[in-house]
């Protein structure tokens, strides 16, 4: 068991012919994702290493009955290629693009609440199934299958994580990227859902860092209706207000979104908080009881 | 990307959002010249033109009565070292001025529009405290702020103006005057894909008209692409010169007070290596993230930026390597430090695929740095080659 993908989850890639998307196309697949067709407009009849490439998703859909899209097309176009996936009936969506304009994203986030749709990212690095399923950019041998849950603002300090946990011998049973940007997809406090109804999650790791209040909100939930361990981080303790840290959505403004308070509300929610990110193998490890 | 006050100005011009007469100088004689230009008698506004808040109480904008005056105050603005708590305590040189005629305030509101990322929806923030700095407002009596969202699909509508408009207290052809304000700001505001549009004060004159008298845009950079003419209004002299350069290289760059160097791979990892040096004693002089890639030339750009800082006493490179291998990235980082002639302490922490080559790599190199084993170590040694703990 595990969440949002598993080894029947078929995947197309929306941009599949770009460089980005091409690469990490055939990263997947070798990894034994089921990647089942591409779009690029305008390309419908060619191939990427036997991969069937479409002009529409709802032509891939069609043909395929692909249940996931991975989306690599740029900033400018991205938006229309969510909605597209969205309107196609694709019931997960991962878009991995960065810098997607926030006005883009706020019609997209109200349009996907009417149909079924699922959204991760944008600006994520996806999410995997360790041994059975990866979506996105993240190196597959470094996880190992588990029962550990991790849902994460970023990209490389989300390795660094399930580096931590694997070299512990601890697995994960999914890792979800779910962005640095201001407006997205699932939230925090979505994929805790999501974990804490998992039979085969035990514990989860939670990356949050400065901007935005996503993580009291999560800490909130946690605190109720959690039945698994949390161990926390989150980054940015030491960066100055009114900057943006990288990520759109890492920024602390008008006093709101600092470091000090989610770890506050986290710490009262029961969450086990690692003030250093050299300790979150280590903390988990101590809150499984190991 | 933020912008002047005057810059804002013309946009609100555009939207026909009232705004006093007025004009940017960039010299005493121009500034006269503007001030001719516009009423006859004054009197005029003089004020300086910076991207930060609280210029009146750091002396920044002055009322002139006579042209003698519009002198004077433009000599002393112009070139000052503008501190206010926005500022930091440097401060920031005034190289431009806007010059405006006066007018007879009778009271100030506060206005402004803003993405609410909890509910993905704009949220108008309106308080009769204007002319105040609003995060104190927003601390000492929060009771006099009000907000509305707005969804995007539905639009502002009418009750919610009637409603904020009450609640500020207006009536009649004032409340006629803020609904339109309103609604040409969030206009403004999605059109021109602003972060931020911001009025403090929103001013109503003895004379019953209600205007702008200050406007502050923030725009959202990643959708500068829909609006070429707006890279025209950004102003160098209000960007880190260090930041400016790193973003021609594609690399994300923040100055900060410390003295370790920080070269990273990704915004997460490069914000937890800040934290980890702060941690273990240290306390880092920059936040990096030379990106995904790490090729070389960027680590290059990157070591260049990080040592054009005279506080840097060494430099941590923290690449969590995941698809590209490390002993890739080994030699990206040993060919720089060539090229660069290093001299300052350096550690080097690698993961990923081919990690054993990669420091292989690096301690056969010859160069004098040190290798690390995971964030801690490398904390540890960056911490004690720039000092030790403080």
């Amino acid at each position: 068991m595990s969440i949002l993908v598993d080894k029947n989850t078929r995947l197309i890639v929306q941009g599949i012919t770009g460089q980005a998307g091409a690469f990490h196309t055939k990263q997947c697949k070798e990894y034994g994702t089921q990647v089942v067709g591409g779009v690029t407009p305008g390309k419908a009849g060619e191939n990427l290493d036997g991969i069937p490439i479409f002009n529409s998703v709802r032509d891939a859909v069609d043909k395929t009955r692909a249940n996931a899209t991975m989306i690599y097309v740029p900033a400018p176009f991205a938006a229309d290629a969510i909605i597209e996936a969205a309107d196609a009936g694709i019931k997960l969506i991962i878009c991995i693009t960065e810098g997607i304009p926030v006005m883009d994203m706020v019609g997209v986030k109200h349009y996907l609440k009417t149909t079924q749709s699922l959204l991760i990212g944008p600006n994520c690095p996806g999410v995997i199934t360790p041994g059975e399923c990866k979506i996105g950019i993240m190196p597959g041998y470094i996880h190992k299958p588990g029962k550990i849950g991790v849902v994460s603002r970023s990209g490389t300090l989300t390795y660094e994580a399930v580096h931590q946990l694997s070299q512990r011998g601890i697995g994960q049973s999914t890792c979800v990227g779910i962005g640095g940007d201001p407006v997205q997809g699932l939230s925090f406090l979505d994929v805790l859902k999501l974990f804490n109804s998992d039979p085969n999650t035990e514990g989860v790791i939670m990356l949050g860092e400065i901007g935005g209040s996503a993580e009291e909100t999560a800490a909130e939930y946690i605190k109720s209706e959690m039945k698994k361990p949390v161990v926390g981080f989150i980054g940015g303790q030491t960066a100055p207000e009114g900057k943006r840290m990288g990520h759109a959505g890492a920024i602390i403004s008008g006093g709101s979104g600092k470091a000090a308070d989610k770890i506050k509300a986290l710490e009262k929610a029961g969450v086990s908080v690692s003030m250093s990110p050299a300790t979150l193998g280590e903390t988990m490890a101590k809150a499984l009881g190991r | 990307m933020k912008i002047h006050e005057y810059q804002a100005k013309e946009l609100f011009r555009k939207y026909q959002i009232p705004v006093p007469n007025g004009k940017p100088a960039f010299s005493v004689d121009e500034a006269l010249t503007v001030a001719k230009s516009l009423s006859s008698q004054g009197p005029w506004v003089v004020k300086a033109q910076i991207h930060a808040g609280g210029r009146g109480k750091g002396g920044g904008v002055k009322v002139a009565k006579t042209l003698d005056e519009v002198k004077n105050y433009a000599q002393t603005i112009l070139g000052m070292t503008l501190v206010t708590h926005q500022t930091g305590p440097e401060g920031k040189v005034v190289k431009r001025l806007l010059i405006e005629d006066g007018c007879n305030i009778a009271s100030e509101f506060y206005l402004a529009v803003t993405l609410d990322r909890s509910t993905s929806q704009w949220v108008i923030m309106a308080s009769p405290a204007g002319g105040m700095d609003i995060e104190h407002v927003a601390a000492t009596t929060p009771e006099k702020i009000f907000k509305e969202w707005v969804n995007p699909i539905v639009g502002l509508r009418d009750f919610q103006c009637r409603s904020l408009s009450a609640k500020m207290g207006f009536a009649g052809p004032q409340s006629k005057a803020f609904t339109d304000i309103l609604k040409k700001l969030i206009r403004l505001f999605v059109e021109s894909d602003c972060s931020l549009a911001e009025i403090n004060p929103l001013t109503v004159t003895k004379e019953g008209n209600v205007l702008a008298l200050d406007a502050k845009i923030d725009f959202d950079e990643n959708a500068l692409f829909r609006h070429p003419s707006f890279t025209e209004l950004r102003d160098q002299n209000e960007e880190d010169p260090s930041e400016t350069q790193a973003k021609k290289f594609d690399l994300s760059y923040i100055s900060l007070d410390g003295n370790i160097g920080c070269m990273v791979n990704g915004a997460g990892l490069a914000m937890a290596t800040m934290d980890i040096i702060k941690y273990e004693g240290g306390s880092p002089a920059n936040f990096l993230d030379v990106g995904g890639g790490a090729t070389q030339e960027k680590v290059t750009e990157a070591f260049k930026i990080i040592l054009s800082d005279p506080k840097v006493k060494a430099v941590l490179v923290n690449i969590f390597g995941g698809i590209m291998k490390c002993d890739v990235i080994a030699n990206g980082i040993i060919a720089a430090v060539k090229q660069l002639n290093l001299t300052v302490p350096l550690v080097v922490r690698l993961e990923g695929t081919n990690v054993d080559l990669g420091k292989k790599l690096l301690n056969e190199s010859g160069l004098k740095l040190e290798t690390a084993t995971g964030m801690k170590e490398a904390a540890q040694k960056v911490v004690a080659a720039a000092g030790g703990r403080k």
